[in-house]
């Protein structure tokens, strides 16, 4: 029997999962239209392989991926490339982002090389997951991280890999439909998972509200006389599907801050994920559809298997929605979902839920009063956070903008669960201040070190015209040398110090950038957008140093 | 279409302050009867009293400082400083103390520091201590149960007494009231009469405190400890300051039982299970890390025992609270919990919290 540990706080949420739970999953229905952002996943987004007019068919790979850590992208349906342009997506900030936009013909025509793995063994863990790779498999229990880097075990041995079925933000239920109908399919992929990852052990992870799903999985598991996979139950309880969360739940461990769990000897992957791998093995098929839930204010709540590319609101339609009288639609959970500002989003690879909220809905969403209270320092965020932190002072930093003490308080390890938002009685919107704070840490972080490039131009000009004045003074003294010493020849040793002192010089500035550069404290777990904003942001200050470093070189050659 | 772009979560618990203090409030509704059944109607004239002053007195502030007044005046949070402060004023006492303390209380203590959440003292045992050192004769005319003076004094001439100062039957003031058991084992023992004497020589003491207030003592707890099955309040301070009580009156009782009272006798006179369940609990001024409510539970109950044994008032439970108020923000500091994925809490911040920010 698998011991249980407990993770510190979290909360019991109503779980509304009934409704898209009652029938099976259907197909949803296909769009007139698909949009395909060229960045699903965490990392460097996709490039373009199509032109506008070409004719795509269903699997064809349309971008191919830039660099380790990014993912391609396919084709989920037949038809004709009609835009590559920027649409809507999914983004708190409400930015548009490079799309790939398909008419589809309707008649779902395969592309002709897929090519399935007769039998995976026979593979070496490289090629599987270079397969995995070009299936475009990303974390598709909302992170997006591309799943062939974390199949790669690197220099670690892994001891134990977690499938998370552990589906704890209300209404969703994706994942259990994806175990109830398809348990078998998903252990073959975690068979595949364990093999590319070399895994001594595997555990899923699947809390107690999801009964069939668990009866399913344990049935195959013992069908196929996996012993090496242990099916767990875990407690309900918000955010145990939080990866870290799920790790000390099952092997009471925690991921070091600043870590991975493979620090630790630990993978975790979502069950939808291994899912799209046994489907990349078995049957050559690229990652083009996933289960996605749609419930909220609409007459029929359910599971549907989308098309990546699928407006939102083509299955909000679908499940009997209105799009007149929509007020709020979130992408995700209710806990830790974005809410959209437009409604012809596209369904992503990562995209899990979809709530649908109606002016007038059946469904009201538990809203927030009108205006926050005084923080009274309760405690409860504290009592309910999963991460141990203390938000009541990580709030009052934020309020305070000390960007230094809320880092102190470890304001990065802050996993955006919204619990302490949730209990907090004076209703303060509390992970909006934190994610308020973590931008403008990152912005100052940024100023800093535009600031830093500006500070050694600068000192690099006084380094200059030093040496100038040096070099004019040096070669002052060598004419009054060579004038005095005619007769002897003494001369080229003066050059070669020159030369050293401006070596050094340049070295020690060089060194001193380097220990100026800050590092941002404990930013792991982030969300894809933090991540790329800190990308971003990373790109600029190189460019901004490159630029620099060629110009202190131009003003020193002069 | 115009969609709502808040940024999640999107759901709430929906408990709210005022929820939160209106429990605060009912829970203390069966010891309120207790106590009006044991000593009269005194309480329930001074509960009205200052729970209409606090909040006037938190309306004219809000006023005065340009503050939303609505949402303030019904976070429930003036009501409770009011219910507090009447229980820890004596039955008889005229209205202007009641009406003089709750003001202090508000307006000084808490509205002057910045209103609720910013206030670094309970605001009702400010108002008290203001009141017990400025008017200490008022302050400790305490009556006895009805049962001991055998003397019914109604609804109506409870109100002139608090009102008007005259007393029914031709009685006085000094004939109503009486010495508290704690006064009583305070005075006695310093005339080196035994604890045991003492109780046994005075009508005042019940089974385990004194008559009445040991049945008031009982309905506190029984709220309390249904604060914190509703998840109001958490157990930390509750157990953490009855426990360190308990302990050290027991070790003191060991070794000397005829100079020391029994740790029942602690638990069950004066204010201390009030002092447990709803005083130190108060959120916006005792510490807010569980480790650090431990600390700060455990602060009290020594120094409740600590003034009531050697201190120069009988009870001790306003002074200890204040005391550990001032304590609260250093135990915070030193009280962070270790954080998910760190080897150890450290402690790398300055000990300073209402020190700096947004002050309004
Ligand atoms: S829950 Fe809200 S009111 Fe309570 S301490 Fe935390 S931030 Fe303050
Ligand atoms: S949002 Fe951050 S601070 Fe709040 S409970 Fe979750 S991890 Fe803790």
């Amino acid at each position: 029997m698998q011991r249980l540990f407990q993770f510190h706080g979290g909360v019991q949420l109503k779980e509304h999962k009934r409704d898209a739970t009652a029938q099976p999953v259907q197909a949803a229905r296909l769009p007139r239209q698909l949009v395909l952002p060229l960045q699903q996943h965490i990392g460097t987004p996709a490039e373009a392989i199509v032109a506008v007019g070409d004719k795509v068919r269903k699997g064809q790979l349309i971008a191919k991926p830039v660099g380790v850590i990014s993912a391609p992208v396919h084709a989920s349906s037949s038809g004709t490339v009609v835009a590559i342009a920027k649409h809507a997506v999914s983004h708190p900030s409400h930015l548009s982002a490079p799309c790939i936009i398909i008419d589809t013909d309707g008649e779902e025509r395969w592309t002709e090389d897929r090519q399935p793995v007769a039998d995976y063994h026979q593979l070496p863990p490289e090629a599987i997951r270079a397969r995995i790779r070009d299936a475009g498999i990303v974390g598709m229990g909302g992170a997006g991280f591309p799943a062939h880097v974390k199949l790669d075990p690197s220099q670690h041995a892994v001891d134990t890999l977690i499938l998370n079925g552990a589906e704890c933000e209300p209404y969703i239920t994706c994942d259990e439909m994806l175990l109830r109908e398809h348990a078998l399919e998903v252990i073959v992929g975690l068979r595949i998972m364990r093999y590319a990852l070399q895994a001594r052990r595997c555990i899923i992870g699947i809390e107690n509200n999801k009964k069939a799903a668990f009866l399913a999985l344990r049935e195959q598991v013992r069908n196929t006389g996996a012993d090496f996979i242990d099916v767990v139950q875990v407690p309900t309880v918000y955010p145990t599907g939080g990866e870290k969360q799920l790790i000390q739940v099952l092997t009471g461990m925690e991921v070091p801050s600043g870590g991975l769990p493979l620090d630790i000897g630990v993978v975790c992957h979502n069950v939808g994920t291994a899912y799209a791998v046994y489907r990349a093995i078995e049957f050559g098929e690229p990652l083009i559809s996933r289960y996605v839930t749609v419930a909220g204010s609409v007459a029929k709540a359910r599971n549907l298997d989308v098309l990546i590319g699928t407006p939102v609101i083509d299955l909000i339609e679908e499940c009997g929605g209105n799009r007149n009288t929509l007020s709020r639609v979130i992408l995700g959970g209710p806990m830790m979902g974005v809410a959209l500002h437009d409604v012809t989003v596209p369904v992503t690879k990562t995209t899990n839920c979809i709530l649908a909220f109606a002016k007038t809905g059946d469904v009201p969403l538990a809203s927030k009063g009108s205006q926050p209270m005084p923080c009274i320092r309760c405690g409860n965020c504290a009592e309910a956070c999963p991460v141990d932190l203390l938000p009541q002072q990580l709030y009052w930093y934020a309020r305070a903008k000390d960007f230094d003490k809320i880092q102190d308080y470890h304001l990065f390890d802050c996993i955006e669960c919204g619990c302490c938002d949730y209990v907090c009685p004076s209703q303060i919107p509390l992970v909006h201040y934190f994610r308020y704070a973590k931008t403008e840490i990152w912005a100052q972080q940024h100023e800093k070190a535009l600031a830093n490039i500006a500070r050694e131009r600068h000192q690099f000009r006084e380094q200059r015209l030093e040496r100038e004045k040096l070099e004019k003074q040096q070669r002052h003294q060598q004419k009054r040398a060579a004038l005095d010493a005619q007769k002897g020849d003494a001369g080229s040793s003066a050059d070669a110090a020159k030369k050293a002192a401006i070596q050094a010089a340049m070295e020690r500035a060089k060194n001193k950038r380097e220990a100026n550069t800050i590092q941002p404290r404990n930013i792991d777990n982030l969300t894809p957008d933090q991540q790329r904003k800190i990308d971003e942001a990373n790109a600029r200050r190189k460019a901004l140093e490159a630029r620099a470093d060629v110009g202190a070189a131009q003003d020193s050659e002069q | 279409m115009n969609l709502d772009t808040p940024s999640s979560p999107h759901i709430h618990s929906g408990v709210r302050i005022n929820s939160m203090m209106l429990r605060v409030c009912l829970a203390l509704v069966p010891a309120i009867i207790a106590y009006t059944w044991f000593f009269g109607w005194g309480l329930c004239i001074n509960i009205l009293l200052a729970v209409a002053t606090a909040l006037c007195a938190e309306a004219l502030m809000l006023r005065i400082r340009q503050r939303p007044i609505a949402p303030f005046l019904t976070d429930g949070s003036a009501l409770v400083t009011g219910l507090l402060l009447a229980f820890c004023i004596p039955p008889f006492a005229p209205w202007w103390i009641t009406v003089m303390g709750a003001a202090f209380a508000i307006i000084v203590a808490k509205q002057l520091y910045g209103g609720l959440g910013y206030n670094p003292f309970n605001p009702a045992m400010v108002g008290y201590v203001m009141l017990l050192i400025s008017f200490p004769l008022e302050m400790t005319q305490w009556v006895p149960p009805n049962i001991v003076n055998q003397l019914e004094i109604g609804f109506i001439d409870t109100l002139n007494i608090i009102f008007t100062g005259n007393f029914p039957y031709q009685l006085s003031i000094d004939a109503l009231t009486m010495a508290t058991p704690l006064d009583t084992i305070k005075t006695e023992l310093g005339l080196n009469v035994t604890v045991t004497e003492i109780i046994r020589g005075n009508a005042i003491f019940g089974d385990f405190g004194g008559v009445g207030w040991e049945w008031v003592g009982n309905w506190v707890l029984l709220g309390g400890i249904w604060l914190i099955y509703k998840h109001i309040i958490s157990w930390h301070i509750p157990v953490a300051l009855l426990g360190s009580l308990v302990i050290i009156s027991f070790f003191f009782f060991m070794l000397d039982p005829d100079a020391y009272p029994s740790p029942m006798f602690h638990l069950f006179s004066g204010a201390t299970l009030l002092a447990a369940f709803f005083i130190a609990t108060d959120p916006v001024s005792a510490s807010t890390t569980p480790r650090g409510r431990i600390y700060y539970g455990i602060g009290i109950g020594v120094l409740i025992y600590v003034i009531r044994t050697w201190g120069g008032y009988p009870d001790g439970v306003a002074f200890a609270v204040l005391l550990m108020n001032m304590a609260a923000p250093t135990i915070d500091y030193y009280t962070q919990p270790r954080v998910y994925g760190h080897p150890k809490a450290h402690h790398t911040i300055h000990p300073s919290r209402r020190d700096d920010g947004d002050k309004p």
